[in-house]
């Protein structure tokens, strides 16, 4: 189990490498990449700046990780996520799950992207085309999609 | 009692301030009676802590408003989160 929250960009291939490094029993490996998309409530975004809590997010992220331990199968899994000034296209989180089966490993990836979208303690504000600079505003979807679990 | 407060994105840039140490009166026992004491400060305080999505963190981790705060304790405040 893995946690990290930093500026710089991560390589896919590389980490889903290294998370199936120490296990002979993983049959399946979901992930999942949330990146910056260059329009949010109809305005063009030129670039999206992120903050958090230190201390915190690391303990709201284990919290996730754990309790997805508790429900699925799951041999290990990672989240990375990136803070500091990003750009649209630009990868913003990766939650990376491996397991015996795949079902588990969905479960648990969709899981822990839900959970994250609404307890771990990060801010998104946007610089717009328009040049206004806004805070991004939580997403009531974004709550009930973790409801679901 | 003495504790830390932090405020994190929109509450930190209202506020004007990220954190701060403050030393409460000795009828304060949880989280919200914090939220209250603060907003005593007036103008943008009241304005900024009064607001219904305002999200509480104690020891790092969310609270609620019957959250009991400690001696030497975090207490944050900031808006619903936005990351993923």
């Amino acid at each position: 189990m893995s946690i990290r929250i930093q500026t710089e960009d991560f390589d896919l291939s590389a980490e889903l490498d290294r998370l199936r490094s120490d296990h002979r029993d993983i049959g399946a490996v979901v992930s999942f990449v949330g990146t910056v998309r260059d329009v949010n409530d109809d305005d063009g975004i030129l670039s999206m700046e992120l903050e958090h809590y230190p201390g915190m997010t690391e303990a709201a992220l284990e919290e996730i990780e754990s309790r997805a331990r508790q429900r699925w199968d799951i041999l290990d899994s990672i989240i990375i996520h990136r803070v500091g000034v990003l750009k649209p296209a630009d990868q913003i989180v990766l939650v990376a799950v491996a397991s015996r089966h795949r079902g588990e490993a969905f479960r648990a990836c969709e899981y822990m992207i839900d959970a994250l979208k609404t307890q771990a303690p990060f801010w998104k504000k946007e610089q717009t085309a328009k040049g206004g600079v806004r805070w991004v505003k939580a997403k009531d979807s974004d709550e009930s999609a973790l409801k679901k679990w | 009692m003495k504790i830390r407060l932090r405020y994190f994105a929109r509450v930190r840039e209202k506020l004007g301030v990220a954190e701060e140490w403050v030393t409460l009166p000795d009828d304060i026992r949880t989280v919200d009676d914090v939220r209250l004491f603060l907003m005593k400060r007036g103008g943008v305080w009241s304005e900024v802590l009064s607001a219904g999505q305002l999200k509480m963190a104690c020891q790092l981790q969310m609270a609620q408003p019957d959250t009991k705060v400690t001696e030497g304790c975090e207490i944050a405040f900031f808006p619903p989160v936005t990351g993923g």
